[in-house]
């Protein structure tokens, strides 16, 4: 009734996309809330395209980008003795970039709402740039990286069409819970298909509604710790 | 002013669709159809006068949406099964005739290191000699190209030690370009798309041996309320003239019985 192979697969492939975008979504998120320097609209741009581009054209670029004769499919390759492409670390490179506006978008809306007063009292209080970051904007912050790594959790679980493009449908390795379920219903499976279907949209919403609730709770205890009405 | 513009932009929204209204049907035809059905159709144009809008894809999609209400009206499956299912539906104008039948082909890009052979006994040695990493066929759960493909491999005897390399496709094109991509060693796909000249220019080709698979056999029909030009071109395909076409272009010839 339900592919659990390609839901665990599914899962892991969430899990490290968060795991390394969570350091690269605080890093750009701060870098983008505080920071003026020349360029900072196309790095904008840039981070935002996977929101645009229909993934048939970020597909194509990473079959070509990490395909075996490709620059970076040889370096993998001479490091690993196995091909990028159609691994599930070719997955996770794919799932890395399209998930990068999802996860630093949150981020730095969180970052930008931080008063700069409270972090000139964190300087004046001593505090080195780490220890600041530590103690006094990531507790601030935090809702931001909360809905940071949900919503690329659950776009991770979501992402079709570019998987469908450079994944190859392999079981245990790229044959994510999405695959399975277009699998079955070009199978006329329905009966599965539906059953994945109806859990990955419960899963979903739970995730998202956990977010906002949790966002909007925290909103409220920051303002009132802030004063800021 | 105002609404004038507005009534202005509605047309023009409209005018589209006016002139679409001219009787071009449109038809379905399956993704491994695509460079061996263009050549038909300029045949057919050159006689007949009539052009047709085609739409290339997998049959499973196209069995669904035909199902749905979607407006074409013949239907150029990649196998049986798909048509038969609309004509027990009843949206048919008939049960369909058989215009061709499907081979495969190991297909591999020209530095891959595997020996090609229709037995495929170059493919035992490469896997033996561990030098096969990936391996591409079309999905077999639903494409019929892969479900031969399949075949072939357990009737030679391939498909336990293989299993864990297969690449799949999500139709027979994707199998394709996955096999030439230089990503995998090679794959097993339909003969048609493999001969055409874009994909055989750098690759190497080999017709698989037909004891070891059954004849893909594909099935076109009618759908309920198909115009003359549609049913000018279903005739046309099984014309001997057609079907020469498609013989050259890599399928097997039908007797054009059912």
């Amino acid at each position: 009734m339900m592919d659990t192979t390609a839901l665990i697969l599914s899962l892991k492939l969430a899990f490290w996309t968060c795991l390394i975008l969570c350091p690269v979504a605080i890093f750009f998120g701060r870098l983008l809330a505080w920071k003026q320097f020349a360029g900072k609209a196309w790095l904008e741009a840039l981070i935002a395209l996977p929101l645009v581009l229909p993934p048939t054209v970020l597909g194509f670029y990473l079959l070509l980008g990490m395909g075996a004769s490709s620059p970076l499919g040889q370096f993998y390759f001479s490091l690993t003795g196995h091909h990028l492409v159609f691994s599930f670390d070719g997955l996770l490179v794919a799932s890395v970039i399209f998930n990068l506006p999802f996860a630093i978008q949150p981020m730095q809306r969180a970052f930008e709402a931080i008063p700069t007063n409270i972090r000139e009292a964190a300087w004046c209080c001593g505090l080195s740039r780490f220890e600041s970051l530590w103690r006094i904007e990531l507790p601030l912050a935090w809702p931001g990286a909360v809905s940071a790594l949900a919503l690329t959790f659950a776009h991770t679980l979501g992402e079709f069409g570019v998987v469908l493009m450079v994944g190859g449908s392999i079981e245990g390795e790229t044959k994510t819970i999405a695959i399975s379920i277009y699998d079955r219903v070009q199978a006329f499976d329905n009966t599965t298909a539906g059953t994945m279907s109806a859990f990955l949209l419960v899963f979903s919403l739970m995730t998202i509604g956990f977010v906002y609730r949790l966002t909007y709770r925290r909103r409220q205890q920051v303002r009132s710790m802030t004063g800021d009405k | 002013m105002r609404i004038q513009w507005l009534t202005l932009y509605c047309i023009a929204l409209l005018l589209p669709m006016a002139l679409q209204a001219d009787q071009i049907p449109r038809i379905a035809a399956a993704s491994s159809l695509q460079f061996a059905l263009p050549k038909v159709l300029i045949e057919f144009k050159q006689q007949t006068g009539h052009s047709v809008r085609v739409t290339f894809g997998s049959s499973g999609n196209f069995r669904r949406q035909i199902i749905q209400g979607a407006p074409f009206e013949l239907f150029l499956s990649a196998n049986e099964s798909y048509v038969n299912a609309l004509v027990d539906l009843g949206l048919t104008v008939d049960s369909g005739i058989i215009y061709a039948q499907g081979r495969i082909a190991l297909i591999a890009p020209n530095n891959s290191p595997l020996k090609m052979d229709k037995d495929l006994n170059g493919l035992r040695q490469a896997l033996d000699k561990n030098e096969i990493s990936r391996f591409a066929i079309a999905n077999p759960d639903h494409a019929p190209y892969g479900r031969a493909a399949r075949e072939a491999l357990k009737k030679l005897g391939l498909w336990n030690d293989i299993q864990s390399f297969i690449v799949k496709g999500e139709n027979a094109s994707q199998a394709t370009q996955f096999a030439i991509s230089g990503s995998t060693q090679g794959g097993i796909v339909p003969y048609a798309l493999a001969i055409s000249p874009v994909i055989a220019r750098s690759n190497q080709v080999v017709l698989i041996a037909q004891s070891s698979h059954q004849l893909i056999g594909q099935k076109m029909v009618l759908m309920s309320g198909a115009g003359n030009v549609a049913r000018q071109l279903y005739d046309f395909i099984g014309q001997p003239q057609a079907q020469a076409i498609l013989t050259q272009l890599g399928y097997q010839g039908t007797s054009m019985n059912q």
